[in-house]
């Protein structure tokens, strides 16, 4: 606490200095009646607010500055339909584990309960989806209630904190003397010393060992770690969508994305795998086909910051709760570089029999071809972001990712509409920065009004716009397992999306026009501000291999 | 409560979880709410302040699944739970109750 000269001064007031303390610069929001008190406040303040046209896009800006620095960042939104609007942004915060604290106004106390104008239950309905929530009672509770928001927001595993504060309690006049410090993610428990040397003499004793990186290796900030311990152990590696980017693809231990839409070798290695060493990852469905079937030889080494993850769905020879950063660093020591020519000979020889086969890669006017393209005009300080479909899984194949917070994209909750709003967040986040979303012609229009924003804020987003004219992956999932039965899929009707952004105040080019499209790129990425990049790709491409969803992931189509 | 006979239910296993809490308003929600949308029953639930009111003791009676080892993980997690203890159903926290359940 600091002692200052007492003030009296109002619920709302409190808020926006606690943000100021907190550190906060820019939150990205949507004003209404029952928050009116807090944007008042906010006027006169040096944070920016960042006015999204939908409540979800504000969310979504919000996760892109979390995603793209680690540090919680705030989205704001009125009762009612702002608070449900902010739901689906908040739910994907909670399943990848990304900081956010999302405040939302409500109709006042003595109305509560009422069904007042704009009420919704914004607490009940926030349980399941956030790490934890708040009403907020009173204007001194706000002194307690936000520098905690915070701590639990980037404690331990991330995620996302709900902040309900009613009108009145934003009204509220109180007398504050002194402010509580900032909230800062807790210590977090050394891990268990024996558990770190048995991890240890399981790794040297192995045979055939793979590395298995999540998500929480970029929270814990352990790239450099993971890789460490694999050039030191040697230790082919795989990582999960969230993970790409904690080891650079091109690293020669590196077997790229595991899973559903992995390289044929990178899964037949994890079936031969005699050891798995799973780090800040969670064995999601996505990564492990059918869990009988994943692994089936191997012992597990696993890893994570969040008990509850051990033996939730694979169990552990091994379970060590820590932070991956710390106990990768003290595993490290232990390692005794023993000798795995064999395996890793046999795991080369996958690489060069199964490689991931991506035809069209020197043209730009395929899929691959395409973010081949955007990535040779671009270096690794690019951050990339995407919506959710084929583009995502094309994007997270072919897309040279080297850096961890390079890559932005809704893993756990597969939303469409994540990756324009991500993209503005990121540029606000790293103004320095080129952020080039990547997004499907069924994504894009799922946030379709944040273009405006991006306009507005002048950031330097770039739009690659893939346009298939389809619901890609669904398309897809009908042609391979529903007979072709295409159904609710094509787009019959298709917005003319150059005139659509130009609409907005965004610039932009159309590919498919151009006699030297990767000129015409060049120039585009290579411009400040916001642009929208439209390139047409056949409606019959797919993404491949796959492993048909329920069968072990060694059942892999095509590729 | 299911269709299972009494025969059937005094066949399951059950553990009793006994919870150290705050005591405010959302806490019922939290801890109930874990279970519910996993489709895990709770047969049974007793609340009462301790102390001096700020903190709560929730006492519950559960099926002892291979769920349970995972749902205990959980409630463990919430911000309000201070403690989680674990008891065998022959603790007789509720079979004091029965006498205002016949």
């Amino acid at each position: 606490m600091s002692t200052q000269r007492p003030e009296t001064i109002t619920g709302a007031q409190i808020l926006v200095r606690l943000l100021e303390r907190q550190g906060v610069r820019t939150v990205a929001g949507i004003p209404g009646g029952a928050i009116l008190p807090v944007y008042d406040a906010l006027s006169k303040s040096t944070i920016h607010h960042v006015l999204a046209r939908h409540e979800q896009g504000g969310g979504f800006m919000a996760q892109g500055m979390a995603r793209a620095t680690g540090v919680p960042a705030v989205c704001m939104a009125s009762s009612g339909p702002g608070a449900t609007n902010l739901l689906t942004a908040i739910a994907d915060a909670k399943l990848d584990s990304i900081p956010l604290v999302a405040i939302t106004g409500q109709v006042p106390k003595p109305m509560i309960g009422t069904d007042a104008f704009q009420e919704v239950d914004t607490y009940g309905l926030s349980i399941p989806i956030t790490k934890h929530n708040f009403l907020v009672g009173s204007a001194d509770e706000l002194l307690a209630v936000i520098p905690r928001a915070f701590r639990i927001a980037a404690s331990g595993r991330p995620g996302p904190v709900l902040v309900d504060i009613p009108k009145d309690v934003q009204n509220q006049l109180v007398e504050v003397s002194e402010w509580p410090a900032p909230g800062v993610a807790d210590q977090i428990a050394a891990p268990d010393a024996d558990l770190i040397a048995s991890a240890a003499a399981m790794i040297n004793s192995a045979s055939r060992p793979i590395l298995y990186l999540g998500g929480g290796v970029v929270h814990s900030g352990a790239a450099e770690a993971a890789v460490a311990l694999a050039e030191k152990a040697g230790l082919p590696t795989v990582m999960t969508l969230m993970a790409l980017g904690a080891m650079p693809v091109d690293h020669a231990l590196s077997l790229g994305m595991l899973g559903m839409h992995g390289a044929r070798c990178t899964n037949l290695a994890l079936d031969e795998c005699d050891l798995l060493v799973a780090v800040g990852a969670r064995f999601d469905d996505r990564a492990t086909g059918k869990v009988a079937g994943f692994c089936p030889q191997a012992k597990i080494i696993h890893i994570d910051i969040d008990p509850s993850e051990l033996d939730k769905i694979k169990t552990a020879h091994v379970g060590i709760a820590g932070d991956v950063r710390t106990v990768l660093e003290l595993l490290q020591p232990a390692i005794a570089s023993p000798q795995r020519q064999p395996w890793l000979e046999r795991v080369a020889h996958l690489k060069t029999e199964h490689p991931l086969r991506m035809p069209g890669i020197d043209d730009p006017r395929t899929p691959y071809g395409l973010i081949r393209a955007v990535a040779s005009c671009l270096d690794d300080e690019a951050t990339i972001t995407t919506d959710v479909g084929q583009h995502q899984m094309w994007v997270a194949q072919a897309y040279p990712l080297r850096r961890p917070r390079q890559w932005l994209t809704s893993g756990g909750l597969g939303t469409m509409g994540f990756g324009m709003p991500a993209a503005i967040g990121a540029a606000l986040a790293e103004p320095q920065r080129t952020v080039v979303c990547f997004s499907g012609d069924g994504s894009i229009l799922m946030n379709v009004q944040e273009l405006v924003t991006a306009a507005e804020e002048n950031v330097n987003v770039k739009i690659v716009l893939m346009n298939n004219s389809s619901l890609g992956l669904v398309f897809q999932q009908q042609t391979l397992f529903y007979g072709e039965r295409i159904y609710a899929s094509k787009f019959k009707g298709m917005p003319d999306f150059i005139r659509v952004a130009e609409g907005f105040g965004v610039p932009a080019i159309d590919l498919d026009k151009e006699s030297d499209p990767l000129a015409a790129l060049s120039a585009a990425l290579s411009s400040r501000g916001p642009m929208l990049i439209h390139a047409s790709i056949a409606m019959h491409e797919q993404v491949l291999p796959m492993v048909p969803p329920g069968a072990a992931n060694k059942e892999m189509i095509g590729g | 409560m299911n269709s299972l006979t009494t025969t059937e239910n005094q066949a399951l296993a059950r553990a009793v979880l006994e919870l150290d809490v705050n005591n405010h308003a959302g806490v019922m929600s939290h801890v109930v709410g874990l279970f519910s949308r996993r489709a895990y029953n709770v047969e049974a639930i007793l609340v009462m302040p301790v102390g001096s009111g700020a903190m709560s003791r929730i006492w519950l009676l559960v099926n002892e699944d291979e769920r349970l080892e995972q749902m205990v993980k959980q409630v463990e997690k919430l911000e309000d739970v201070l403690a989680v203890r674990r008891h065998g159903a022959e603790h007789e926290v509720f079979v004091r109750l029965e006498e205002f359940f016949v």
